[in-house]
C-alpha cells in the first residue's frame, strides 16, 4: 500500500486497514441486531458519511464473521414488513469485539504519537 | 472429514447470500423511489451504491471455500511462471519423463496384452489347455481326445484344435490360407454365437469326412468376402474338395491362440480328407491343442486327477502306442508353457529394465531439482524468515514435481498410444496371419498416471532435506552458496545409481546386438547365400498318391533346367522356418517291444530329394546321399545327422549301415551321415534328425530349394519370376510361395530380433539419460564455481588444472557408476543368452565397447560445461556481486 506521495484530495476514500469494517459492524450489532442494509445505513451515518463503504463490500465480512462464529444470522421479518436476514452478535463476538477495540485503540494512540511527537498522549 | 454436510452446507449459505444481497438493493431501490427517483434512476443509483455485485458475491464466496485448494492452484500458477522463466529445464524435466513413462506405458502395455488380459470368449478365466507334465506340449491323438472328452467329468466340453494351411478356392485358383480345424463341439463348448450364419456342432459330424463346413473368421470375410452377408451357403472348394460356408465367427473371436488368427474353421473330422492325419491312429498325435472350460465348482487340481486317472488307463490299455499321459493345466493364450514361459521371463526381464530406466529418469530429475532447489535457496531462506512455513515450501516443491511428471507422463502416454497402435496393425509375416492387438486400455493408462504421480513424488522428495535443514540466518549471510562441498551427496549418489543402471542397459543391448550379429553368422547347418525357395503342397492342387511323387520329379527336372541353377533339391519342411517337420520315436535294431518308453530318442523327421543336401549346403560328413532308385521296392534307407547317429549308436562305433526302426516297425539302414544343424531355434540343443528318401517316404508338403551358381543370376527377384513361370507352366492352379532362403527364417529370428531391438531402445534410452544426468551435474558444478575457477585462472591455473578441478568430480563419478554398470551388465546379461543365440558377456569386443560408450557418453556431456569452463573470464566475475 503507497502510504506517501498520494494526493489526499475530497473524493480520495482510503482503504480501511484489514479488521476494521468487521469492527465496525460487530460494534453496530452489539448495540442491536440488523440485516445487511440496516448495518450500511448505520454506518454510514454514524461516521457522518466520512466513510464511503462500498455497500457490496459489507457481504465478504458479514459471512467472514459468520464463518468464525462471530455473529449469527436468522431470516425473519422486518419492522417495514420485508423479509430479511437478521444478523446478531454471539457471545463471542462480543469478547472478540472487546479485544479489537482495546488493541485498535492501543494502535490508534501509538500511530498519534508518532504522526505528532510534541503531543502528549490521547489519554 | 465431513465434507459432504459441507457441500450441501455451501449451497444453502451460497443461495441465503445471493437472496440477501438481491434484497438489500431491492430494499434501496425502494428508498430512492420513496425519495421521488424514477425507477430507472432509483435502480442505477442502488447499483451504483451497492458496487460490483459479482465481485462481492465472488468474494463473500471465498470466505467459506478450501484454503488449500485455494493454495494449490496459486502454488500451481507460480510453477507455471517459474517453469517459464527456465523453459529448458522445463523441457529436459517432461522429455526425460515423457520417455521413461512412455517406455513403461509401452512395455506395460504389450504385457497386458499378451500376459494379463483373458481370452476373448466368455469365462476365459475357466477355460484350461490340457499339457503334458513333463514337456512344454499338448499334442494329442483324436482316439485319446475322444476318450478324454467322454470320459472326464470336470470339463464342460473338452475341445481339440489343429492348425493347417489348405489351399481355399472361392472360384478363382486356390489361395493358401490357415484354418483351425476344430471338434464339433469347438464353439458350442467355448460358449460363442455366430456374428452370421450358424457354427457347426457335434450333431454335424457322423465320422470321418462326413462335414464338409467351414466358419469363417469375422476378419477374413471382411478383408476377403467385403462382408457380403451372402456367404452363407456358398460353395468353396479346399484343397480341391467341396465345403459350403456355414456362418462368421463374431468379430471378437480370433480362435484360442492369441497371436494367431486363422482365416477360417473347419471341422476336424474333415482332417483325414485335407490334411491326411488318421483318426483312428491312437499314436498319431497331430492334434495342437485340447481345452475346456472347468464345471462350475470343480477346482483345477480335481480337474487335473480325473483327467490323468483317465490317463493312466489309456497308458496300462495301449503301452505300444502310448508313453506317459499325465497332465498338468495351463492357459491357453500362448499355448500353455511352450511359449508362455519364454515369453513371461522375456516380459518381466523388459518390465524390470524400463522400470530401471524410469528409476534413472527419477535419478536425474531429482538431481537437476535438487540443484534447482539450491540455486533457489536464498529465495527460500528469504520466504522462511518472511514467515512461510516449510510445509509450504516443500508443497511447492512437490506442486512443481507432480505438475511436471503428469505432464510429462501425458506426452510419454500418447507417444506410446501412437507406438502402440502402431505395432497392432502390425503383421510381422505376411505369409502367415500372426498378429498382436496390444492396444492400451483403461489398465495402461491408470499405470500410466499412477507411474507420473510416483516418480514425481520419488524426485520430488530429493530436495526435502535440504529445504528442512536451510537456515535463513545462515543461508543469508554466507551468500550463494559458494561452499563447494567434499562430502558425498545424496545427488552424486543418484548419480553414481544412475550411471549405473545406464551401464547395465549399454551392456546388455550390446551384448544382445553382439549375440544377434553372431548367430546370423553361425553356421545353422545350412547355406543362405544363392539360395531360393519356392514351397506349395500338391494337395492343395489336388494331387495324391502316386501323382505327388511323379509331379515333384517333374518339378524338380523343370528347375534345374533353368539357365543358372547348380542345384535343386526338395524336402517336405524347411529347417529354422517354422514349416512343421513331422517327428518320430526311434528304437534300436533289437528293441522288440516297441512301446514309447523303450524308445531310444525322438527324431525330426524330413522327406527329401536326392539332390537335398547338395542344394541346402548341408555337408555330409561319411556314406551316400539318396538316389532315385531309393523307392518303394527297395529297403529303406535313412541318413541321420551326426546327433542321431551318437544318440543311437554311441560315439565310437560307424553308423553307415547299422539299422534303426521308427514307431511303425519299420528297419531302416543308415546310408549316409550329415552334419548337425538348427532345425526350429537358434538357441537349440543339438537336435537328432532323420532324413528319408521321397519315394520311401512320400510327403505333399513340397518345398523346392534352388541354389544357383555365384554370380549366376545375382538378382534373387529374376531367377525368383523365372521359377515361378517355370512351376505354373507345369500346374497353372498351384498356390506358390517363392521367397530367399533367408526369409522364412525371419520368423525363427522374430524373438532375438525383438529382443535386441528392445534392449537397443532400451540402452538408447539409457546412454540419453546418463548423458543429460552428467551434463546437468557437470554443467551445474561448473556454474556453482565459476568464482573459484576465476579466481583460480586469474592466479594462473592452466587449462588442465581448471578442467580438472571444474569436471573432476562428474568424471570420476562417471568411472564409478560405468563400472558398477559394467559388472551388473554382465551378470544381467546370463539372463539373455536364454533369448539372444550366442549372447556372452565375455567378449572383449562387447567390454572394450562399453567402455567406450560410456567415455563417450562423458565426452558428449562434459563438453559444454568444459568449454564454459575455459572460457571464464576473471575480470568479468569479479566484477560481480
Amino acid at each position: 500500500m503507497p502510504l506517501v506521495n498520494k494526493r489526499m484530495t475530497e473524493s480520495t476514500t482510503r482503504d480501511l486497514f484489514p479488521g476494521a469494517l468487521e469492527m465496525m459492524i460487530l460494534e453496530s450489532l452489539r448495540r442491536q441486531p440488523a440485516h445487511g442494509y440496516a448495518l450500511v445505513q448505520h454506518i454510514q451515518q454514524r461516521s457522518n458519511d466520512l466513510l464511503q463503504v462500498e455497500e457490496g463490500s459489507l457481504y465478504p465480512a458479514l459471512q467472514r464473521l459468520l464463518k468464525s462464529k462471530l455473529v449469527k444470522a436468522d431470516w425473519g421479518v422486518s419492522s417495514t414488513n420485508r423479509r430479511v436476514r437478521t444478523y446478531q452478535i454471539t457471545t463471542a463476538g462480543l469478547r472478540h469485539l472487546e479485544q479489537q477495540i482495546s488493541s485498535f485503540e492501543r494502535m490508534f494512540e501509538g500511530i498519534s504519537l508518532v504522526l505528532d511527537p510534541g503531543k502528549s498522549p490521547a489519554r | 472429514m465431513n465434507w459432504m454436510p459441507a457441500i450441501f452446507r455451501r449451497r444453502k449459505l451460497f443461495d441465503d447470500l445471493s437472496e440477501e444481497m438481491r434484497l438489500h438493493i431491492e430494499e434501496r431501490v425502494e428508498q430512492l423511489k420513496a425519495e421521488g427517483k424514477s425507477a430507472n434512476e432509483a435502480e442505477r443509483q442502488a447499483r451504483i451504491a451497492f458496487g460490483n455485485l459479482a465481485l462481492a458475491e465472488e468474494r463473500s464466496r471465498q470466505v467459506w471455500q478450501w484454503p488449500t485448494m485455494e493454495s494449490i492452484r496459486a502454488d500451481a500458477i507460480l510453477v507455471l511462471r517459474q517453469l517459464r522463466r527456465s523453459p529448458g529445464y522445463a523441457l529436459a524435466a517432461v522429455l526425460t519423463l515423457a520417455l521413461a513413462i512412455g517406455a513403461n506405458a509401452v512395455v506395460f502395455s504389450v504385457m497386458n496384452a499378451i500376459i494379463l488380459r483373458p481370452l476373448n470368449v466368455p469365462r476365459a478365466q475357466s477355460l484350461y489347455e490340457l499339457q503334458y507334465e513333463n514337456q512344454d506340449v499338448a499334442n494329442m491323438s483324436y482316439p485319446n481326445y475322444l476318450d478324454l472328452r467322454d470320459r472326464n467329468r470336470s470339463f464342460d466340453g473338452l475341445v481339440a484344435y489343429n492348425i493347417s494351411m489348405v489351399g481355399l478356392d472361392t472360384g478363382g485358383s486356390p489361395s493358401s490360407s490357415w484354418m483351425e480345424i476344430a471338434s464339433g463341439n469347438y464353439f458350442d463348448a467355448l460358449g460363442l454365437q455366430p456374428y452370421l450364419g450358424r457354427f457347426f456342432h457335434t450333431s454335424d459330424e457322423h465320422g470321418p469326412n462326413s462335414a464338409p463346413y467351414i466358419v469363417l473368421s469375422y476378419a477374413y470375410w471382411h478383408t476377403h468376402f467385403q462382408d457380403d452377408r451372402g456367404v452363407v451357403g456358398r460353395a468353396v472348394r479346399l484343397n480341391g474338395h467341396p465345403f459350403t460356408i456355414l456362418g462368421v465367427a463374431p468379430p471378437e473371436f480370433n480362435g484360442t491362440l492369441l497371436f494367431f488368427n486363422p482365416d477360417f474353421f473347419a471341422p476336424l473330422v474333415e482332417d483325414p480328407l485335407l490334411v491326411g492325419d488318421d483318426l483312428n491312429a491312437r499314436g498319431n498325435q497331430f492334434i495342437f491343442a485340447t481345452m475346456g472350460h472347468l464345471k462350475p465348482g470343480i477346482t483345477p487340481a480335481q480337474a487335473v486327477a480325473d483327467i490323468n486317472s483317465i490317463g493312466a488307463d489309456l497308458q496300462r490299455t495301449y503301452p505300444k502306442d502310448l508313453g506317459k499321459m499325465a497332465f498338468v493345466l495351463r492357459s491357453p493364450r500362448l499355448y500353455g508353457d511352450y511359449l508362455g514361459r519364454p515369453v513371461r521371463a522375456f516380459m518381466a526381464g523388459l518390465m524390470l529394465l524400463t522400470g530401471l530406466i524410469l528409476l534413472a529418469a527419477c535419478a536425474n530429475l531429482g538431481s537437476l531439482f535438487a540443484a534447482r532447489a539450491a540455486d533457489r535457496s536464498r529465495e527460500v531462506a528469504l520466504r522462511l524468515a518472511l514467515g512461510s512455513s516449510r510445509k509450504r515450501i516443500l508443497r511447492g516443491l512437490f506442486t512443481e514435481a507432480i505438475m511436471i511428471s503428469l505432464v510429462g507422463g501425458g506426452v510419454g502416454l500418447s507417444g506410446s498410444v501412437v507406438l502402440l497402435r502402431a505395432l497392432s496393425a502390425w503383421q510381422p509375416f505376411p505369409s502367415i496371419p500372426i498378429h498382436l492387438a496390444v492396444n492400451p486400455d483403461a489398465k495402461v493408462y491408470a499405470v500410466a498416471v499412477l507411474l507420473a504421480l510416483v516418480s514425481g513424488i520419488l524426485f520430488g522428495a530429493v530436495p526435502v532435506r535440504q529445504v528442512l535443514r536451510t537456515n535463513p540466518y545462515e543461508v543469508i549471510k554466507a551468500g550463494s552458496g559458494s561452499r563447494a562441498g567434499k562430502r558425498v551427496s545424496a545427488r552424486d549418489v543418484l548419480l553414481v545409481v544412475q550411471i549405473a543402471i545406464c551401464g547395465v542397459l549399454v551392456t546388455s543391448s550390446l551384448v544382445a546386438i553382439r549375440g544377434l550379429v553372431r548367430s546370423l553368422h553361425a553356421h545353422f547347418g545350412f547355406e543362405i547365400e544363392n539360395t531360393m525357395v519356392a514351397s506349395t503342397d500338391l494337395s492343395m492342387s489336388g494331387y495324391s498318391g502316386d501323382r505327388v511323387p511323379a509331379m515333384q520329379k517333374r518339378m524338380i527336372e523343370a528347375l534345374e533346367a533353368l539357365p543358372g541353377v547348380e542345384a535343386v533339391g526338395l524336402t517336405d519342411a524347411l529347417p529354422l522356418a517354422v514349416s512343421g517337420e513331422g517327428d518320430s520315436i526311434v528304437f534300436t535294431d533289437n528293441t522288440s517291444d516297441l512301446r514309447p518308453s523303450n524308445a531310444a530318442t525322438d527324431a525330426a523327421i524330413f522327406n527329401i530329394s536326392p539332390e537335398y543336401f547338395r542344394a541346402a549346403g548341408t555337408a555330409l560328413l561319411s556314406g551316400r546321399s539318396f538316389n532315385w532308385h531309393d523307392d518303394k521296392d527297395s529297403p529303406r534307407v535313412a541318413v541321420v545327422n551326426r546327433e542321431f547317429a551318437h544318440k543311437l549308436f554311441g560315439f565310437a562305433s560307424d553308423p553307415i549301415g547299422r539299422v534303426f526302426k521308427i514307431r511303425d516297425g519299420s528297419r531302416i539302414q543308415v546310408v549316409g551321415i550329415a552334419e548337425d544343424g538348427k532345425y526350429n531355434s537358434l538357441t537349440e540343443d543339438p537336435v537328432p534328425v532323420m532324413f528319408f528318401p521321397i519315394l520311401q517316404s512320400p510327403a505333399t508338403s513340397t518345398i523346392l530349394i534352388v541354389r544357383s551358381r555365384p554370380g549366376a543370376t545375382s538378382v534373387s527377384s529374376l531367377l525368383g519370376a523365372a521359377m515361378r513361370s517355370t512351376l505354373r507352366q507345369l500346374d497353372p492352379g498351384m498356390p506358390l510361395d517363392i521367397e530367399t532362403r533367408g526369409k522364412p527364417m525371419d520368423i525363427t529370428l522374430f524373438g532375438p530380433r525383438m529382443a535386441t531391438a528392445s534392449l537397443g531402445v532400451l540402452g538408447m534410452m539409457g546412454a540419453l539419460l546418463s548423458i543429460t544426468g552428467i551434463f546437468g551435474m557437470a554443467a551445474y558444478s561448473v556454474s556453482k564455481r565459476l568464482r573459484e575457477l576465476g579466481i583460480r585462472v586469474a592466479l594462473g591455473a592452466q587449462r588442465k588444472e581448471l578442467l580438472q578441478a571444474a569436471l573432476g568430480r562428474a568424471l570420476r563419478l562417471l568411472a564409478i557408476g560405468s563400472a558398477a554398470g559394467l559388472i551388473l551388465g554382465i551378470l544381467a546379461s546370463r539372463v539373455l543368452a536364454f533369448i539372444v543365440y550366442q549372447a556372452t558377456p565375455r567378449d572383449p569386443l562387447v567390454l572394450a565397447g562399453v567402455v567406450l560408450a560410456m567415455a563417450l557418453l562423458g565426452l558428449v556431456a562434459t563438453w559444454i560445461p568444459a568449454q564454459r569452463a575455459l572460457s571464464v573470464n576473471p575480470l568479468i566475475l569479479l566484477r560481480e556481486d
